[in-house]
C-alpha cells in the first residue's frame, strides 16, 4: 500500500516538475544585500563612505605635504595659496591635516569598534547561553562597566598609559562593549531556546559548536548593525578624547586638529569646522549603512 | 520474545519547581524489540516527550534531573556513560524527530548543509562525500529533485517537506532507533498519512525500531505494532495494537480510544458518541496518594483514591495497571 502511494507520489512530484519551473534559490545574504540596495539612504552612505576611504588611504599619495610642516602664514582663511583649506594657528595645512589625518581616525574607529564587539560578543554570548550563575557573574561584571561614566574612565585609561592610537583605540574599546554584550546575550538567550537547537543537540553537536556555528550565525544581523553603530561612536569618541587633549601629539587626526585649535574657535572657524564636517560625514556615512543593514536584515521590515 | 534492543527500567524524572519537586516521569519500564514501532500515546502532559528527551539524555539539567532508573541499550547503561560516549550515540545509534517541522532547522543553513553536517560529525568523510549522501537521503524520503533541493533554505520549503528533511537527517547515519515526536501534529491530514507512509516504508527497509509519540489513536491504530498508553508520568497499560484497541483493560485507554470521531457518511445513520474524559492531566507537583487517573475516573472506586494501582497481566504481553482488574475488569 505503501508503496503505491509513494510511487503515487513520485508521479505527481515529476508531472509537478514538468509544469512548474522549480524557482531560483535565493540565498538569505543575496536577499539582504537586494534589501540593501533598494534602500537609498543606506547607498548614499556606503558611496560617502567609499569617498571618503579613498580620500583617506589614496589621496596622500597624491597630496603629499607633510601636515606638521609649516607651509603658510598662521590662521590664513581657507582659499588661501598653498593651502586650499586655510592653515591653523602654527601655519600647517588644514588640508593636509584631511587628508593624511582621515587614517587615523578610522584606524582608531574601527579597531575600537572591533574590541568593543570581541569583549561584548564573547562575554554576552556565554551569558545567554549557559545563564544561571555565569550570566549572574557576567552580567553584573557587564553592569559595573555601564554605571562608569564612559568619558572619565575612558580618559582614565589614555591617561594611565602613554597617549597612542592603539591606547586610544583600546580605551574606547574597553568602555563601549556593554551594548554589543547586552545585545548579544538577548540574542542568544531567545535562539537557544528555540527547537533548532534542540534538533542540534539530538544530532550531538557540542555546545562550542552550538555557539560558533548554530547560534552565532542566527544571530549575527543586529549584531552587524550594532558593531556598524559602533564604529561611528568609536570615531566621535576618539574627537572627544582628541578635543580634551588626549590623543597622540606625534600622529594627525580629524580630532587632534580640532582639539588642538580649540582656542582659536572664534577668530579662525576653519581650523575646527572643516575636521568637524569630515568627522560628521563619516559618522553620518556609517550610520546610514547600519540603518540599511538593519533593514535589510530584520525580515519583519521587509515588507514595508 | 526476543532480547529488547533498549530497556528503560524504573525510570523516574523530577524537576525542580516553585511548588515543590514535579515527578513528571514515575516508575517506568519500556521495552523496545527488534524491528517493531512503538506507539508511546497520552494526552499534553503525561511524559511522553519527556520519556523521549531521557533516552537522549537530553533532558534540561537543571531544573530537571533522572532520579532513578536505567535506560539500557545493548545492555549499556545510558545515564550512566559519559557525556563524550553519549555524543556517539545520539544522531548516530538513536535519533530524533521533532514535532515542529517549520523551527526544527536551523533558517541560515541549506537543508544540504544540514543533513551533511550530521553525517560528517559522527562518520567524517569527505565533504563532497557527504553532500553526495544528503542528497541520496532526500531522494529517499520522497523530495523530488534532490540535487537542487538540498541547495534550497528551510523558509523554501512547506511543512511536510521540513518534516522530510528531518526524517532524513534523523536517518543519515542509520540509526537503532529513531524516536518520532509527535512528527505530524503540525501538518494537515494529507500530509500526515505521507508522513506516516514513508516512516513505515523506512522502518521496514532500515529495520530500525521507532518510537512513535502522539496523542491520536488514529495513528496509533495506523502505524505501531505495540502500544504503551501513559498517563501523569506512568505507564497505565501497554499491550499489542490490536489487543488495545480491540479491548482496552484502563479507563484511561478506553476514554482516548472513544475521543476518536468516527466517520459515517449517511446523516440518518445513529451515529456513536464522541466522548470524553472530563478535566485535565493533574500538575504534577500535586498528585494525590492514589492512581492519578481516580479523580477523572467515572469508575473510580474508594481504593483508586488511597492506593497506586499494582500492575497486572491480562493477556499476552498485556499489561494494565487498573484496581478495576481485581474486580472483574471495567
Amino acid at each position: 500500500m505503501s508503496e503505491q502511494v509513494n510511487s503515487q507520489i513520485q508521479d505527481a512530484s515529476e508531472s509537478f516538475e514538468a509544469e512548474f519551473k522549480i524557482p531560483e534559490i535565493k540565498h538569505p545574504l543575496r536577499e539582504a544585500a537586494r534589501m540593501f540596495a533598494r534602500n537609498k539612504a543606506a547607498v548614499g552612505g556606503l558611496f560617502l563612505l567609499l569617498g571618503i576611504l579613498i580620500l583617506t588611504l589614496v589621496a596622500p599619495f597624491f597630496y603629499t605635504v607633510d601636515p606638521f610642516d609649516l607651509v603658510w602664514a598662521p590662521l590664513s582663511p581657507p582659499g588661501t595659496e598653498n593651502a586650499p583649506f586655510g592653515t591653523d594657528y602654527l601655519g600647517r595645512d588644514i588640508l593636509a591635516g584631511i587628508v593624511h589625518g582621515g587614517s587615523a581616525t578610522l584606524a582608531v574607529g574601527a579597531s575600537a569598534a572591533l574590541l568593543a564587539v570581541i569583549i561584548g560578543l564573547s562575554i554576552g554570548s556565554l551569558a545567554g547561553y549557559y545563564g544561571g550563575w555565569v550570566d549572574e557573574v557576567l552580567m553584573r561584571i557587564t553592569e559595573f562597566f555601564q554605571v562608569l561614566p564612559t568619558l572619565l574612565f575612558a580618559m582614565v585609561i589614555v591617561a594611565l598609559f602613554r597617549p597612542s592610537i592603539a591606547t586610544v583605540a583600546f580605551a574606547i574599546g574597553v568602555v563601549s562593549w556593554t551594548a554589543v554584550a547586552r545585545l548579544a546575550r538577548s540574542e542568544f538567550l531567545r535562539i537557544r531556546s528555540l527547537d533548532y537547537i534542540k534538533a542540534a543537540r539530538s544530532i550531538s553537536s557540542s555546545n562550542r559548536r552550538i555557539i560558533w556555528l548554530v547560534i552565532l550565525p542566527n544571530a549575527m544581523p543586529p549584531l552587524v548593525v550594532q558593531a556598524t553603530l559602533a564604529v561611528g561612536g568609536a570615531i566621535l569618541f576618539e574627537a572627544g578624547l582628541s578635543f580634551l587633549g588626549l590623543s597622540d601629539p606625534n600622529v594627525m587626526s580629524w580630532g587632534f586638529m580640532i582639539g588642538s585649535s580649540r582656542d582659536y574657535l572664534m577668530d579662525a572657524w576653519w581650523t575646527v569646522t572643516i575636521p568637524g564636517i569630515f568627522i560628521f560625514l563619516t559618522v553620518l556615512a556609517v550610520s546610514l549603512i547600519g540603518d540599511g543593514l538593519n533593514d535589510a536584515t530584520n525580515p519583519k521590515l521587509r515588507e514595508r | 520474545m526476543t532480547e529488547p534492543l533498549l530497556r528503560i527500567e524504573d525510570l523516574r524524572v523530577e524537576f525542580d519547581t516553585r511548588d515543590g519537586v514535579a515527578t513528571v516521569i514515575d516508575g517506568l519500564d519500556i521495552s523496545l524489540y527488534p524491528g517493531e514501532i512503538l506507539g508511546i500515546v497520552g494526552e499534553s502532559g503525561c511524559g511522553k516527550s519527556m520519556t523521549a528527551l531521557s533516552i537522549m539524555r537530553l533532558v534540561p539539567m537543571p531544573p530537571g534531573r533522572i532520579a532513578k532508573g536505567t535506560i539500557l541499550l545493548d545492555g549499556e547503561d545510558l545515564l550512566q556513560v559519559s557525556e563524550k560516549r553519549m555524543r556517539n550515540v545520539r544522531g548516530n545509534a538513536i535519533s530524533m524527530i521533532f514535532q515542529e517541522p517549520m523551527t526544527s532547522l536551523n533558517p541560515v543553513f541549506s537543508v544540504g548543509d544540514q543533513i551533511a553536517e550530521t553525517i560528517l560529525l559522527h562518520e567524517g568523510g569527505s565533504k563532497r562525500a557527504a553532500w553526495q549522501r544528503a542528497v541520496e537521503m532526500l531522494d529517499a524520503v520522497g523530495i523530488p529533485a534532490p540535487k537542487v533541493r538540498a541547495r534550497e533554505y528551510p523558509h523554501q520549503m512547506s511543512g511536510g517537506m521540513r518534516q522530510r528533511v528531518m526524517i532524513a537527517m534523523a536517518l543519515a547515519c542509520q540509526p537503532r532507533v529513531l524516536i518520532a515526536d509527535e512528527p505530524t501534529t503540525a501538518l494537515d491530514v494529507t500530509v500526515q498519512a505521507q508522513i506516516f507512509d514513508l516512516l513505515k516504508d523506512l522502518q521496514k527497509k532500515t529495520g530500525a525500531v521507532v518510537v512513535l509519540i502522539t496523542h491520536d489513536m488514529g495513528a496509533i491504530a495506523e502505524m505501531a505494532h505495540r502500544v504503551v498508553v501513559m498517563y501523569a508520568g506512568r505507564k497505565v497499560e501497554d499491550g499489542p495494537v490490536d489487543e488495545i484497541l480491540t479491548n482496552p483493560k484502563h479507563p484511561y485507554t478506553s476514554g482516548l480510544i472513544g475521543c476518536v470521531p468516527h466517520l459515517s457518511p449517511d446523516p440518518s445513520e445513529e451515529r456513536l458518541p464522541l466522548m470524553d474524559i472530563p478535566g485535565v492531566v493533574p500538575p504534577m507537583t500535586r498528585l494525590g496518594q492514589g492512581c492519578p487517573f481516580a479523580p477523572r475516573c467515572s469508575e473510580a472506586l474508594d481504593k483508586c483514591r488511597s492506593e497506586i494501582p499494582a500492575q497486572s497481566v491480562v493477556g499476552e504481553n498485556h499489561r494494565v495497571s487498573c484496581w478495576l482488574i481485581e474486580n472483574g475488569g471495567p
